[in-house]
């Protein structure tokens, strides 16, 4: 006798279901994102330093200095941090959205990898540590910004860098599993509205989220990027509290859960 | 002693029995079945045809092949490995080209083989010069440090069949290799594979185009609505359902009925009809004499049987039929 009646469609599925098998294999498809990067760099290199340079310069500098923060905290030092993590959630989406759905779809470049040894999980895992890459490289642009601007308080920041590798991974998960089941690329934009411009606006990195209405700090608490902002800033003020232990507890779980979520419905896109 | 002749044994009896072997495939997705109990062999160092129209199975069945569908049901063996419980093993001493071009566009040509070689775990010396061997065989070598989008068709199209090679794969699998190509591009893919074929790479190709089927195919099978409806050696099949000689009737503006109730005259003349074209296949000398139908038709050709009347004659209806 079973507690939970589970439709017997999905009792199928569940059933076949494998444990992702991921060998070193996975770093090819790296090494072959890396390579198409290497030759347009120049094209895309622009929008992930410019951007944020433009919102720290208006946000940080510009309307920063007639906001008052009941803590007392300079604007700069509130809203820097946080942009380093909202602006690398934002990379990494966009790169294992569009990105891969474009390598996905249209270019077949999936198809041609798993047509060799390399396994189905071996380039979803490929692509979400591609996109976690791209992310680290957008903190580093992004730290040296606030840092030049004053955003950054504590040496601690430095611990931003390699600790933004978990938080890369989860974002990177989370889109390409929305990738895997997206029917084109203009579908995409369902997500970007929905869910990253949402997250990138209202998780805490512009304003503290006790001025909204109590529902949208719990609401808040279930987006990802609002735990990545309170690590990130906590770390930049040098002042991290157990509380931040929790924040990191969460982002590694749901990178955890992302990773089999993407890596199963990859395999149910490109295996038929 | 008798473990190594076990072995021996066992390697003739594979090449016997052929390098893939498929017995009663099936593929079904959800209620429509694309591949319905299908049985062939592909030996060791042959051309080996899969024919059919558009939507007959033939790229559902390169797909499990390839490891990349899940058989439904029946056995599928590459090599003596199931596909199902093997497919590493079997993806790397396969070297696939794909219908659809799946070239990396922002990379360059040198750029794209040398990604390739690395999903097989190919040692870099091992694999540069493998790279340059190809280059030169499929004449690109000039344009290795060209982007993609420069490329034609028919570069890309050989590309693709280099890329599928530098595994030095023990079998070759092409689906539709010269479809959208020119006649130029066509030909001299077809010139390659020939030069691949009788260096013994084993090859399996799909195709709907017969002179390509003819050109390259030492044994080929035609396959419609997922099933298997005739195989052998091309030359044969011909004989078989065509005969030598075709004489094409075109009628044009004329009525049918007239010419077809001259035809039925003639006891066991066989005709096929498409569209406004009446194909006579004449058996005897003197088993019919077009002169009696001269004055009430467009014109009319005399050429040598060809697989397409095959293939039309075995397919057509099901085709018209829709």
């Amino acid at each position: 006798m079973t507690a939970v009646a589970i439709p017997h469609a999905a009792r199928r599925r569940l059933a076949g279901w494998t444990p992702p098998q991921v060998t070193a294999r996975a770093l090819h498809v790296w090494r072959r994102n890396r390579d198409v990067y290497l030759n347009v760099w120049r094209s895309e290199l622009i929008w992930p330093i410019v951007e944020p340079l433009v919102t720290l310069l208006a946000l940080g500098l510009g309307l920063g200095t007639f906001v008052e923060l009941e803590s007392g905290q300079d604007y700069i030092d509130f809203v820097g941090p946080a942009l380093i993590a909202v602006f690398s959630m934002w990379t990494a989406t966009a790169e294992c959205g569009w990105g891969s759905y474009t390598r996905m779809d249209s270019q077949g470049s999936f198809d041609a990898i798993i047509a060799t040894p390399v396994s189905v999980d071996e380039v979803t895992t490929g692509e979400v540590i591609w996109g976690a890459t791209r992310s680290l490289m957008g903190v580093f642009y992004i730290m040296v910004m606030v840092t030049i601007m004053g955003g950054i308080d504590s040496p601690m920041a430095l611990l931003i860098f390699p600790l933004a590798l978990v938080p890369g991974v989860m974002f990177s998960a989370i889109s390409l599993a929305y990738t895997a089941i997206a029917r084109s690329v203009s579908s995409l934009n369902y997500f970007f509205a929905t869910y990253v411009t949402p997250q990138f606006w209202l998780s805490g990195a512009f304003f503290p989220l006790s001025e909204l209405p109590g529902w949208v700090s719990v609401v808040a608490w279930f987006t990802p990027a609002y735990h990545v902002v309170r690590i990130y800033r906590a770390l930049a003020a040098g002042d991290p509290q157990a509380e931040h232990l929790i924040d990191g507890l969460w982002i590694v779980v749901v990178a955890a859960v992302a990773y089999i979520i993407a890596i199963t419905m990859m395999r149910r896109r490109l295996i038929k | 002693m008798t473990q190594m002749i076990a072995a021996e044994a066992q390697v003739s009896r594979k090449r016997e029995e052929g390098i893939i072997i498929a017995r009663d495939l099936v593929k079904r997705y959800g209620d429509f079945t694309a591949v319905n109990s299908i049985s062939f062999s592909v030996h060791a160092g042959e051309c080996f045809g899969l024919l059919g129209p558009n939507g007959a199975g033939k790229t559902t069945t390169i797909r499990m092949i390839n490891c990349v569908s899940p058989v439904t049901g029946g056995i599928l063996r590459v090599d003596g490995m199931d596909v199902g419980e093997a497919p590493r093993e079997v993806k790397a001493i396969l070297g696939v080209v794909p219908q659809e071009d799946n070239l990396d566009p922002e990379l360059t040509v040198r750029q794209n083989l040398r990604a390739y070689t690395r999903y097989f775990d190919m040692e870099k010396e091992i694999a540069e010069s493998r790279i340059d061997e190809t280059l030169h065989l499929f004449q690109l070598y000039d344009r290795q440090h060209d982007r993609l989008d420069v490329l034609s068709g028919g570069m890309k199209r050989r590309l693709t069949i280099a890329r599928g090679l530098l595994n030095q794969p023990r079998i070759l699998v092409l689906d539709e290799p010269t479809t959208g190509l020119d006649p130029q591009a066509r030909h001299m893919v077809w010139q390659k594979l020939r030069g691949l074929r009788s260096q013994g790479v084993t090859m399996l190709l799909t195709t709907h185009n017969m002179d390509e089927a003819a050109h390259l195919c030492d044994r080929i099978v035609i396959i419609d609505r997922g099933r298997i409806i005739e195989e052998g050696v091309p030359e044969a099949l011909i004989e078989k359902h065509a005969g030598s000689d075709v004489i094409e009737v075109h009628l044009g503006d004329h009525d049918a009925a007239p010419v077809l109730h001259e035809l039925l005259r003639h006891d066991g003349l066989n005709v096929e009809r498409f569209e406004d074209i009446l194909y006579i296949f004449p058996r005897r000398e003197g088993d019919f004499d077009p002169k009696r139908i001269e004055e009430q038709v467009d014109r009319m050709v005399y050429r040598r049987a060809n697989l397409e009347d095959v293939f039309l004659k075995l397919t057509g209806r099901g085709l018209a039929g829709e």
